[in-house]
């Protein structure tokens, strides 16, 4: 996917006078957040769950190369075959090379991020093949000129049901409908005739399952199990990271990913999918491939941010950020928006391509209290500022001033009376009412808000003048 | 009982009066107040900002100014937060400051939380009439678990109705640096922030820190709405708020 991220700013600042994207930011907030709340409340001990699901994927993040070659060896076991992209471009041309083996005209997808990360849907435009995306909401946004998907598991959660609704008449040459279910039975009826064309059919994989070869996929919609099983060819992606041990690790770790992501005890679907069709079985597809995708994770593995590595993919950081909140996920300018986007987005395309995303966030803590896997997001995002800082990717005025600030703040006399000085300027630009609407150096906070000026005289001065007064009760003060 | 009174930088420029409403609490509840002269910052805006060296060594400076104390006690969720929670991590590769840094952290407190859970203050000296909301402020409610301590101290005052705030555990957007590097972003948040307290119909709203407190007045100002913004120290001391 092209790289935006390096344009957070202006983008930041676009979507918070977007009009239609507020309007569906706020109905989105109404939504996941409140139905996790309630989820959460029907487990008995929610926060021992959440100890157990970070512990296990800890575990395999320790011990990685383990977890991958246990799970490498039964999945070819039962038929599959597992390839190893180290690029975008590797997981296209892997892609290609399947297509190609099997005389493929027609792919069926359903939902993977990782895929957008290669831009996977123009690869295989590109070599003259078929693609379309049956997750209803990458449907949506594939018709609309591939715009990019804004959340993890609501990609067009952007989007309003008007737009939606003139979208597919235009796409689709049917008569206008505004009705959720009638739109629904509209996709429904495009998309069925592509599962019974279509040749291979490509999904993403919340979880590898290491003990038995398996590849899960989490979703609502049922397009996953079709696009897995009606035909010949399947083609599982996901991340070097999705591994773990056991189905009994899955049970775990699906007790919290529907509660966390929208809410759900459990999403519609589970698929767990091990293996090719055996002779006398009646399910499964013929040709089964897993590309487990290395693109930038042992990289993060080795960093101070590899906890970021435990993710589940559930968006409930993003859901509760006040910053994504307010300016929805396409300002965060690559796959993954908001802090865990901050996070993995500097890490894969670069930190110079992603200056403004670590510090692209309050420093709230709320996203890392609901990760259901405890990944400390505001952490990991201050690793990333120490990155910056350390290889000097910040402006030189702000490193001069943390520098300045740091020394001065180590001289405590003559930090007091810089300070006293300080303030009598502020007190200065402030003397009319108390009140400054113009800070020289930070119109970022004048522009939309008032700063109060200053207290005649510091803490310090105040207090030194008291305790010199209660010494010499009768001196002068 | 000897307190070690950390004062925070932005309490000292910007409102001393917290400073002073905080050690009255604090003599209220028969604490020994030690407040050390050369006390300057706890380093959070060089932490925060990936300013590693310079966030190690006023952490070193505040361990040395106060770890004589029985106590440290900052009116800042943030300041204290960043003491007993985030020291650690600078010093997780010297063993001989992490164990003078771990015995700090132990001892640390915010205001409230100190008042209620070690002087265990009864009665306090206020004597606010009229209706508040409160913001619960991030550092505070996430890293120091202050949540019920204001609102206890609060009910203790007879003239004093809450009315609660919606979305009161949201973040107010300012994130220190945050507010001015991402400025329009933060007022938006902000924004969210002051509806909320309209919509309160309080007289006050009051919270526990000075950096959301010039936040959300800088904004309620700029807005036309003249709501006060009070620190709960403030409320609970009767020491007003000094201006100007």
């Amino acid at each position: 996917m092209q790289v935006a991220s390096m344009h957070f700013r202006e983008r930041a600042r676009e979507k918070l006078h977007d009009a239609q994207l507020q309007a569906s930011l706020a109905k989105f907030q109404g939504k996941f957040v409140p139905a996790r709340r309630q989820a959460i409340t029907e487990l008995d001990d929610f926060e021992g769950t959440r100890d157990a699901a970070a512990a296990i994927r800890q575990r395999v993040l320790d011990d990685l190369d383990v977890w991958l070659a246990i799970f490498d060896e039964n999945a070819r076991a039962r038929g599959a075959t597992v390839l190893y992209a180290q690029t975008p471009d590797e997981i296209n041309a892997l892609v290609l090379e399947i297509a190609q083996r099997h005389g493929v005209r027609k792919i069926i997808k359903s939902k993977s991020m990782v895929s957008e990360e290669s831009a996977l849907d123009h690869a295989i435009e590109g070599a003259g093949l078929t693609v379309v995306e049956t997750d209803l909401g990458e449907y949506i946004l594939q018709i609309n000129d591939y715009e990019p998907p804004s959340h993890l598991i609501g990609p067009a959660l952007h989007k309003s049901r008007e737009e939606v609704a003139t979208l597919f008449a235009a796409r689709h040459g049917t008569p206008r409908k505004e009705a959720i279910d009638e739109l629904c039975l509209e996709a429904r009826a495009v998309l069925r005739q592509h599962y019974l064309t279509a040749d291979m059919g490509i999904s993403g994989g919340n979880f590898f399952v290491a003990e038995t070869g398996s590849v899960v996929l989490v979703t609502n919609e049922g397009n996953a199990t079709l696009t897995t099983t009606l035909p010949k060819v399947h083609v599982a992606i996901s991340g070097i990271e999705k591994v773990v041990p056991t189905l009994e690790d899955v049970a775990t770790l699906m007790r919290l990913l529907p509660r966390s992501a929208t809410g759900q005890s459990i999403s519609n679907y589970v698929d767990i999918l091990t293996g090719v069709r055996e002779p006398g079985e009646f399910h499964g597809v013929e040709h089964m491939y897993f590309i487990v995708v290395d693109s930038g994770r042992s990289d993060v593995l080795g960093s101070d941010v590899a906890q970021a590595l435990r993710c589940i993919r559930c968006g409930a950081c993003m859901n509760h950020c006040p910053v994504y909140q307010n300016i929805g996920g396409h300002a965060y300018g690559w796959v993954y928006p908001g802090p865990i986007g901050s996070v993995l987005t500097p890490m894969y395309v670069g930190l110079d391509k992603a200056l403004d995303l670590p510090f692209a966030s309050t420093m709230c803590n709320q996203c890392s209290v609901v990760c259901p896997v405890k990944i400390p997001l505001p952490d990991l995002l201050r690793k990333l500022r120490e990155m910056q800082f350390r290889r000097n990717l910040r402006p030189w005025h702000e490193s001069l001033a943390l520098r300045g600030w740091g020394w001065l703040a180590r001289r405590p006399a003559l930090y007091g009376a810089a300070i006293g000085l300080g303030a009598r300027m502020l007190r200065m630009l402030g003397r009319r009412d108390g009140i400054i609407r113009k800070l020289p150096f930070g119109a970022g906070w004048t522009d939309e808000r008032d700063m109060p000026a200053p207290a005649p005289r510091t803490f310090r001065e105040q207090y030194k003048a008291r305790a010199a007064q209660r010494a010499h009760p009768k001196g002068p003060a | 009982m000897r307190v070690g009174f950390f004062v925070t930088c932005l309490v000292d420029l910007m409102r001393p009066s917290i400073g002073f409403a905080a050690i009255r609490l604090l003599e209220a509840g028969d604490a020994d107040v030690y407040v050390p002269p050369s006390q300057t910052c706890c380093g959070q805006p060089c932490y925060n900002s990936g300013d590693r060296a310079d966030a190690i060594a006023l952490a070193k400076k505040v361990v040395a100014e106060f770890e004589d104390c029985d106590y440290l006690v900052a009116p800042s969720g943030s300041c204290s937060g960043m003491i007993r929670t985030h020291y650690a991590e600078l010093f997780a590769d010297d063993p001989a400051w992490s164990a003078r840094v771990a015995t700090l952290a132990a001892k640390t407190y915010e205001l409230t939380d100190f008042l209620v859970s070690v002087l265990e203050l009864e009665r306090v000296p206020g004597d606010f009439r009229g209706t508040i909301t409160y913001h619960d402020c991030c550092a505070g409610l996430r890293e120091m678990g202050v949540k019920t301590q204001p609102r206890a101290l609060l009910a203790r005052m007879d003239g004093v109705r809450i009315s609660e705030l919606g979305d009161a555990e949201t973040c107010c957007g300012f994130g220190g640096t945050f507010a001015v590097k991402l400025g329009d972003i933060s007022a938006r948040i902000v924004d969210n922030k002051c509806r909320h307290i309209v919509t309160s119909g309080a007289d006050a709203v009051v919270l526990g820190d000075l950096g959301c407190m010039l936040n959300i007045e800088g904004r309620l100002r700029r807005r036309g709405d003249a709501t006060k913004v009070l620190h709960v120290a403030e409320v609970l001391s009767g020491v007003t708020p000094d201006r100007a």
